[in-house]
């Protein structure tokens, strides 16, 4: 399968691990990657932020790039999100007819990388191994708005030696929220020390999850506290490789 | 006037919406699925859940085992719905019908109140009274400290939309649900049985269909 | 105790409240236990009901269909109610409401009154305005009871004392009740309170309650409680005053058969609440002869236009997004600035009382989507408060001081950017080099100016990467 991936502007600038990551899983797997150079940003921020004019004309962007993608893989569930619960409102209120149309035929071919993984490639085990005590955040927009459920779960399952250990209230936001982070600093603060509690409650070496914005804002805090949990994007865990069968144990 | 001009106001508001005309098509399941026995079963627990004590007896016995209830309650004094079928009354109690004349504080000073109910939900624990000849007014059922309900068997529904079916006939009736003793839980979410209705309620579940003609439904 | 005013037009921002209830550590763990409370219980008994989602789905079906002829089902409301003998009244904001109120209580003769707990009555500020009328008014829900005698303000839309604990409820009824050897557990506390209003209710004969809803085929009212105070005060009064935002009224008497099922269990986690009163103007020698309701517009006819904005009116005040807001948890009700606080309070305050009044309150949200999940009647909250965001910028667009403001710049610029992928490559590079200065010897960034300080006072920040992705990419392309 030729797929498109849309690294999104954070992960292209803060995390290119990630999309390495992603590259690395899919062409494991035997698929083709295609990065359409010209891609930016969804418009998220914009939109959530109460930019809404800006959001539009990223919106338009984005589908006129990916329009006749095979398949689109988006390593940020809160990306996800936007395109797939406000691009066909931005195509209303802006009475753009060609991008509603053009979007209706888009929506079902673009995925989240885990949804891309399980519900599109119908896999579970992407012959990974990574030997860490792992503790898995849902975040918010890939559980309530793509309802990821416990697909990146069964994914981790089957990464030869991860222990994973569950984290208690993994549902609960973390706090970033994006301008919500800086907008309302001491709420999102006081948000955040609860996630830590829960993660450092764990005993886990990683804290994975499938949105590299939350990732960040907890590593921000378990760096500022000293503490030597490492927030890692699901691909990258994915991604990793069986040093054993290589024959380093 | 302030009618025309909050009318006026909604009308302006929605005038634009009013071509898309469609009501609402509603999918949800509204009849149960258990037969009698679990039904009268179910009904029994939710209502132990409620606080609520549980009581059998067919229809035949049920002044004895009102009797013998109240007693055991240590419920001499009752009040109850003037219409209340005096066929209930057991005879070593003391028995007053309620009479437009009493006052609250007169009513409030019984030892309990004996009424009959219109349905019972088994789904959600709920004794449904509305206003009828065995049910009273509202007061009755609200003041005294003790409430004890006899229902029949023919009267338990499963699920509230069933329930409603039933209530529709006589829609604007007072009506009351209640669900257990009154309680609250404002302090620290501790819920505390009794704050201002009945602080106990028993129930009769009178095992046989009665033949009681105001207390049941065609 | 901190004490922030509920009053949209005097509250501080939502960042200014949260700052100091953040501080007070107390209520954040009373707020916390309470809602940690309630949210299991509704999650047991959610899931225990396979229809759950097709039930949400009738409810909002049910308060759309109705808000989306509201016109007709007030009238038809107020046909049925007035044939059964009671009397309506339509208020076109707080103060004619108030008015309104004041004259039925002034020809009915009453100097004390009896009050059901109500959001609607707590809105319009309605008990401040009839004490200084000379009417006494006696709270009769007991958190309701507790705010009064503490001069406290609601907290929350269901349980509006939960920021206060046991001990500290035990010395405002020890104080106010003068009842000195009170002891502190809920028991003792509930039966003080049934004995201080016991009293009350067989002598007060006027009484004000709102309304959880009006059903426009009947002409009825429908009322959702769990101590009983409720029906004392609708059942042993004389003269009964529902004050019901227009919003409240449902099409048909079967509607509650979906409600009554959603509501009880989203609200309170109980398959069904202690008590139910559902009644229709005067019944003779039953409960109160002189019966009135108020309308309440007050902004709300303001939301109709767009269905975006409309859905908020769907609420039915279950208070499942506040139990659920990890926002909430955190602030507790007071930093809403309103009587609405939570979720529901972020989206409808702003739409109520005017914009300017409340304009943090639509970012008072991470927007993770938890409120909309456990909402009975499916309002998209986090729909709702990014377009509210959308208005406070707009509104905003030519204002002097916000034309200048970091973020407005920041995110002309950004969205300037975005739109031609080589201007963002070179952006990316000149972010780099702007943020090498504030790297740290251990190689994170500890403290960024402006803006991005906010986040750095909690947070440090790993520094942009040498090498972005596309520049991978075009490189691995390169040597393929
Ligand atoms: S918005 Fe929904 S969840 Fe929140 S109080 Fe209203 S009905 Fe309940």
């Amino acid at each position: 399968m030729r797929i498109s991936l849309f690294i999104t502007c954070y992960n292209d600038t803060l995390f290119p691990h990630t999309g390495k990551a992603v590259v690395s899983v899919l062409e494991r797997l035997g698929h083709t990657v295609d990065f359409p150079i010209d891609q930016t940003c969804c418009g998220q921020m914009h939109f959530n932020t109460g930019y809404r004019r800006a959001a539009y004309p990223l919106a338009k962007r984005f589908v006129s790039i990916f329009r006749d993608a095979e398949a689109v893989c988006i390593p940020s569930s809160s990306c996800v999100a936007m395109i797939r619960d406000y691009y066909a409102d931005l195509a209303d209120e802006n009475h753009d007819q060609e991008l509603a149309a053009d979007l209706r035929t888009l929506l079902p071919r673009i995925f989240e990388f885990t949804e891309l993984l399980t519900d599109c490639l119908h896999l579970e085990d992407v012959g990974a191994s990574f030997s860490h005590r792992v503790t898995y955040h849902a975040s918010c927009h890939g559980l309530r708005s793509l309802h990821l459920g416990d697909k990146p779960i069964r994914l981790l399952r089957h990464v030869r030696g991860l222990d994973l250990i569950e984290l208690p209230n993994s549902d609960r936001c973390c706090g970033f929220g994006g301008t919500f982070a800086v907008k309302n600093a001491g709420v999102s603060t006081a948000m955040l020390e609860e996630k830590l509690d829960a993660i450092l409650g764990t005993g886990a070496e990683i804290c994975t999850a499938c949105d590299n914005s939350c990732l960040m804002h907890i590593q921000g805090r378990l760096h500022r506290h000293g503490a030597d949990v490492r927030a890692m994007h699901i691909a990258e865990i994915l991604a990793s490789e069986n040093r054993e069968r290589e024959g380093t144990p | 006037m302030s009618r025309e001009a909050i009318l006026g106001r909604v009308r302006a508001a929605l005038s634009a919406d009013r071509s898309a005309e469609s009501s609402p098509l509603l999918s949800y399941p509204r009849t149960g699925t258990l037969n009698t026995e679990e039904r009268l079963q179910m009904l029994e627990e939710r209502l132990h859940e409620y606080d609520a004590r549980v009581f059998h007896c067919p229809e035949q016995a049920l002044a004895q085992r009102i009797f013998e209830v109240l007693s055991a309650a240590g419920r001499l004094r009752i009040i109850h719905p003037a219409a209340l079928p005096t066929s209930w009354h057991a005879a070593q109690l003391d028995w007053t019908p309620d009479s437009p004349g009493l006052s609250y504080a007169e009513i409030e000073a019984f030892d309990g109140v004996l009424t009959g109910a219109t349905a019972a939900v088994t789904e959600s624990g709920s004794i449904v009274l509305q206003h009828g000849p065995a049910e009273g007014r509202r007061a009755l059922t609200l003041l005294p400290d003790y409430h004890l309900c006899v229902i029949f068997e023919n009267q338990i529904v499963e699920t509230l939309p069933e329930c409603f079916d039933r209530l529709k006939a006589n829609a604007a009736a007072p009506t009351t649900f209640i669900s257990g003793p009154s309680a609250t839980a404002d302090i620290e979410m501790t819920r505390i049985k009794g704050v201002h209705g009945p602080r106990f309620l028993d129930v009769i579940l009178v095992t046989r269909p009665s033949n009681f003609p105001k207390l049941t439904f065609q | 105790m901190t004490l922030i005013t509920v009053d949209p037009l005097k509250a501080p921002s939502f960042p200014k409240a949260a700052a100091e209830l953040l501080r007070d550590t107390q209520l954040r763990r009373n707020v916390a236990h309470a809602t940690d409370v309630i949210q299991h219980k509704r999650a047991a008994l959610v899931a225990e009901k396979s229809d759950w989602q097709a039930l949400r789905t009738a409810g909002a079906a049910i308060r759309a269909e109705a808000l989306r002829h509201l016109d007709r089902y007030l009238e038809q409301f107020e046909k049925q109610f007035t044939a059964a003998g009671g009397h309506v009244h339509w208020a076109s904001d707080a103060d004619e409401a108030r008015r309104i109120i004041a004259g039925i209580l002034h020809d009915a003769q009453a100097d004390e009154v009896i009050k059901i707990k109500s959001m609607t009555t707590a809105e319009i500020d309605l008990n401040r305005s009839l004490e200084s009328a000379g009417v006494r008014v006696y709270e009769t829900d007991l958190a309701e009871l507790i705010l009064q005698l503490g001069h406290d303000q609601p907290s929350h839309i269901i349980a509006p004392a939960l920021h206060k604990n046991r001990h500290q409820v035990r010395d405002l009824f020890a104080r106010e009740m003068h009842l000195p050897d009170l002891a502190d557990d809920p028991p003792a506390l509930t039966e003080a309170a049934r004995l201080y209003l016991r009293e009350k209710f067989l002598k007060v004969k006027a009484a004000i309650c709102g309304a959880n809803f009006l059903i426009a085929e009947t002409g009825s009212i429908c009322i959702v409680e769990s101590e009983g105070n409720g029906r004392m005060c609708l059942t042993l009064s004389d003269t009964l005053i529902s004050v019901a935002g227009i919003e409240k009224v449902i099409p048909t008497f079967a509607g509650l058969e979906v409600l009554l099922q959603t509501l009880p269990r989203a609200a309170t986690g109980e398959r069904m609440n202690p008590y139910n009163s559902i009644w229709t103007g005067v019944t003779p020698g039953d409960g109160p002869h002189n019966m009135h309701v108020v309308l309440l517009d007050n902004g709300r006819s303001n939301l109709l236009e767009k269905e975006i904005t409309r859905q908020t009116l769907q609420c039915i005040r279950c208070g499942a997004c506040l139990n659920t807001c990890p926002v909430y948890r955190q602030t507790g009700g007071h930093a809403y600035g309103s009587v609405y606080s939570g979720p529901i309070g972020a989206i409808l305050t702003p739409q109520l009382f005017a914009l300017e009044h409340a304009q943090s309150l639509p970012y008072a949200s991470s927007l993770c989507g938890a409120c909309y999940e456990v909402c009975p009647v499916k309002i998209n909250i986090p729909e709702v408060l990014v377009y509210l965001r959308s208005r406070v910028v707009d509104k905003n667009r030519n204002n002097l001081s916000s034309v200048f403001s970091q973020e407005r710049i920041g995110m002309k610029m950004m969205a300037r950017i975005f739109l031609n992928h080589e201007r963002f490559e070179k952006a990316q590079r000149m972010a780099r080099i702007f943020e090498k200065p504030f790297i740290g010897q251990d190689g994170w960034i500890h403290k960024l100016p402006g803006l991005a300080g906010q986040w750095t006072a909690a947070r440090d920040l790993a520094p942009i990467p040498a090498q972005s992705f596309r520049e991978w990419w075009r490189g691995r392309k390169a040597s393929q």
